[in-house]
């Protein structure tokens, strides 16, 4: 058994963590003190020893939520016979330094009765380390029921009386009339002393304020077009997935959730890979938030710079170039998903496309605001030497299977991208006082020209394939024309989208990643779908086709605006790791292309976005 | 002259030492006891700044006791490593069994155990012998002082 649906949950957090809570009003998913961390509460991926906070009616009731507009506050409405409990939850941030001081970390939950009167009921089963830590809580009088486990403590606050509950954990009911409210804070701290905020009207107040700062930061999206709240909503799970401290975006807030229910696929995806920097970088420039794409694109380069010219395929949030995995055999996974695992052995593959996608975001920063150093300009050069010399070679590819390695087109595409945006950089005068190998590097991109087009397309398909020689197709080939390799409207690209779409369509405009996945039953690739809207809105199909396949896609996101790393086809519900950023990545980039083709139209040759 | 300098390089240099093995003996999760961040909190709201002021206070006050310890030097007559021990146990014990217990009543952002956390008085009280912060907080307390005692004294001797 398994306590909430992965669709089910909505995201809180604050910049370095980020909790997942369910419909139910479950904490179900809370890692400390960062993304990576070690989980408090992890009953996603097993109900009994992963630890959960409830907080909701006693007997059954109707839950409807949301977000407060513009904000990463999640409010959760309970409707009971008796009457209704609203949950606001949230992790508090201020703007600027505050008049008094800030928990380490803290995760805030306020309950009002609106009407009627309704008995709450709180469960709260704290189990650090995924679970694996044998814990008391111990009563701590006015200071909270505290948790003590290596070095930190996690304190909770309460305004409701809890008792220790039969297998470790705190439990407690209090029945609420209109107007009542309580308050619940859970700190953590590995600093003596720790920081226990008070309950009642302050933390009210600090949901005055984080509801703020949030909608400070949202009313800085530039983006203005028909879809602003799905827009909005994907920046602000993006901000959310940003380690405020270094600038790095995870991949996704949790491990393990599968792509195939009950399957092996189960990935921890709390890293920044290096290929979703370029894309990431280029929605937050597109809707105007140019800190933070500097902020991801600077991470990329400091991340980097031990490595080089070798590329880990991720890196943690500090930039440290991660290898280790290991499986928690205690945890019986989402919907009995094993192995859990956490860390990701991927880390050590070779993956050639990381190399286009780092040398893209860099080539994006120094073309906006040319704040590149020499020494940074020289590691560009010698990622853009590594490619000409490695492109060859076959690797694992963007799908990162662990079956070996094969002669990738997406992957020599994205070699060639590498060059050419570093030629072009050149012809910019980027490069000055930096040897660029310019002639090398023109014959190398030339060959790589010649060669996908010549063997990465099939004359029998009439379709640009995975592999070399190949004859499957695979969705990462949309991308041609967003690489500019391809126009969208040529006559081979409407072939090979012809083509995808007849080989890898799971329905209504969902996309599989490739043909392995449609025979090994995974869900369609969230990402895939927007995808599409941009080769459409590009030119493969006319504005008004991009348009509805992307309110198609859109409808696959949850009651909050969320989506996974794949998307059932079956029941259109979230599989795999969530929320997933390079979805909410493709939602923004594909809305922002039917921007520019909208603005195409309306004044033709006018170049909106890039 | 001479006695003012090595007093201030070597009761530095132990005030370092101290303060590294406080530090390190939180990295190693031994004790949740950050003194820079205490006494920085002493000034201002921001934890950051706290860290950082509460770093200098920390080096300032380290001075000043190691003053007190050269005083107990000068009045025994000689500077020894194992005198310098026995003023650190001294000095351990004032911290844990003296300033600890009252200072809810001293710190401005400190909450007591009875009346709990306000809007301005938020911060965690040591408790008896600064168990609050980890249960070894107290031996840990004890072997940084007791070093810093055997270091000043072994050195000022010199």
């Amino acid at each position: 058994m398994y306590p909430a649906r992965i669709h089910d949950h909505a995201i809180i957090g604050d910049g370095h963590s980020a909790a997942l809570i369910s419909r139910a009003g479950a904490v179900n998913w809370l890692c400390w003190p960062r993304f990576d961390g070690p989980s408090l509460f992890a009953a996603l991926l097993d109900a009994e020893a992963g630890g959960a906070f409830r907080l909701g009616p006693v007997g059954p009731a109707r839950a409807t939520r949301g977000y407060l507009p513009d904000t990463n506050v999640l409010q959760t409405r309970f409707e009971a016979d008796e009457g209704v409990l609203v949950v606001t939850d949230l992790m508090p941030i201020h703007e600027g330094h505050t008049p008094w001081l800030m928990p380490e970390r803290e995760l805030l939950r306020c309950v009002v009765c609106e009407r009627g009167e309704v008995r709450l009921e709180v469960r709260y089963e704290p189990r650090p380390d995924y679970g694996r830590a044998r814990t008391l809580v111990k009563d701590g009088g006015t200071l909270g029921w505290r948790l003590e486990h290596a070095g930190w403590l996690y304190a909770l606050r309460a305004e409701v009386p809890l008792r220790p509950a039969p297998g470790g954990g705190l439990q407690g009911q209090v029945t609420l009339r209109a107007g009542q409210c309580v308050c619940f804070s859970l700190t953590a701290t590995d600093d003596g002393p720790a920081v226990l905020p008070p309950l009642g009207r302050f933390s009210w107040a600090r949901v005055g304020h984080t509801v703020e700062a949030w909608r400070s930061w949202a009313a800085q999206c530039r983006y203005a077009g028909p879809h602003r709240a799905a827009v909005v909503r994907s920046a602000l799970a993006l901000k959310l997935l940003t380690f405020a401290p270094s600038g790095a975006v995870v991949a996704a807030a949790t491990t393990s959730l599968p792509e195939v229910l009950g399957g092996q696929d189960n990935w921890d995806y709390r890293f920044c890979w290096v290929r979703d920097a370029a894309f990431t970088a280029r929605a937050f420039y597109g809707l105007g938030y140019e800190a933070e794409a500097e902020a991801f694109v600077s991470w990329l380069l400091r991340a980097s710079w031990l490595t080089q010219p070798r590329l880990g395929v991720f890196y943690d949030v500090y930039g440290r170039f991660r290898t280790g995995e290991e499986v928690l055999p205690h945890l019986g996974g989402y919907a009995g998903s094993r192995p859990v695992r956490v860390g990701n052995a991927a880390a050590t593959q070779l993956q050639l496309d990381s190399y286009g996608e780092a040398i893209d975001a860099m080539a994006q920063l120094a073309r906006r605001s040319r704040r590149l150093d020499r020494d940074e300009l020289r590691m560009m050069v010698r990622l853009g030497g590594y490619v000409a010399s490695m492109w060859e070679a076959p690797d694992e590819g963007i799908w990162e299977p662990r079956s070996g390695r094969r002669a990738h087109t997406f992957s020599q595409l994205s070699c060639w991208m590498a060059l050419d945006r570093l030629l072009k950089l050149h012809e910019l005068g980027v490069f000055r006082g930096v040897k660029v190998p310019v002639e090398g590097f023109r014959t190398v991109r030339a060959r790589m020209w010649e060669t996908l087009h010549r063997r990465a397309w099939n004359e029998r398909l009439r379709s640009y394939v995975s592999t070399l020689g190949g004859d499957e197709v695979d969705a990462d080939l949309l991308l041609m024309a967003w690489y500019d390799f391809e126009d969208a409207s040529s006559e081979r690209m409407l072939s090979t989208h012809r083509r995808i779409l007849e080989r890898l369509e799971a329905r209504d405009g969902l996309l599989y990643r490739n043909e392995a996945d449609v025979l090994e039953g995974e869900g369609a690739f969230g990402i895939c779908g927007f995808w599409r809207v941009g080769v459409l809105a590009r030119g493969a199909g006319g504005l008004d086709e991009a348009e509805a396949a992307f309110r198609r896609q859109l409808a696959y996101a949850n009651d909050v605006g969320l989506y996974a790393e794949e998307i059932s086809p079956k029941t259109g519900e979230g599989l795999g790791n969530f929320p997933q950023a390079l979805t909410h990545v493709g939602l923004i980039s594909s809305a922002l292309e039917l921007e520019a083709a909208r603005a195409r139209r309306e004044a033709p040759g006018v170049e909106v976005w890039r | 002259m001479i006695g003012l300098l090595r007093w201030a390089v070597w009761g530095f240099a132990s005030t370092l030492v101290l303060t590294g093995m406080l530090a390190g003996s939180q990295q190693l999760r031994l004790t949740r006891f950050n003194l820079p961040f205490l006494l920085g909190t002493l000034v201002t709201a921001d934890r950051d700044r706290a860290k950082l002021y509460g770093l200098g206070l920390h080096l300032l006050s380290g001075m000043l006791f190691s003053g007190l310890y050269v005083a107990a030097f000068a009045a025994w007559g000689q500077a020894s490593w194992w005198l310098g021990g026995l003023v650190g146990v001294l000095h351990a014990g004032f911290v844990l069994l003296v300033v600890l217990p009252v200072l809810p009543a001293l710190h401005p952002r400190m909450a007591s155990e009875s009346q709990g956390p306000t809007d301005v008085r938020q911060l965690e009280p040591p408790g008896l012998l600064g168990l609050n912060y980890g249960a070894r907080t107290p031996v840990v307390t004890l072997i940084a002082h007791v070093v810093f005692g055997v270091l000043l004294g072994a050195l000022y001797q010199l």
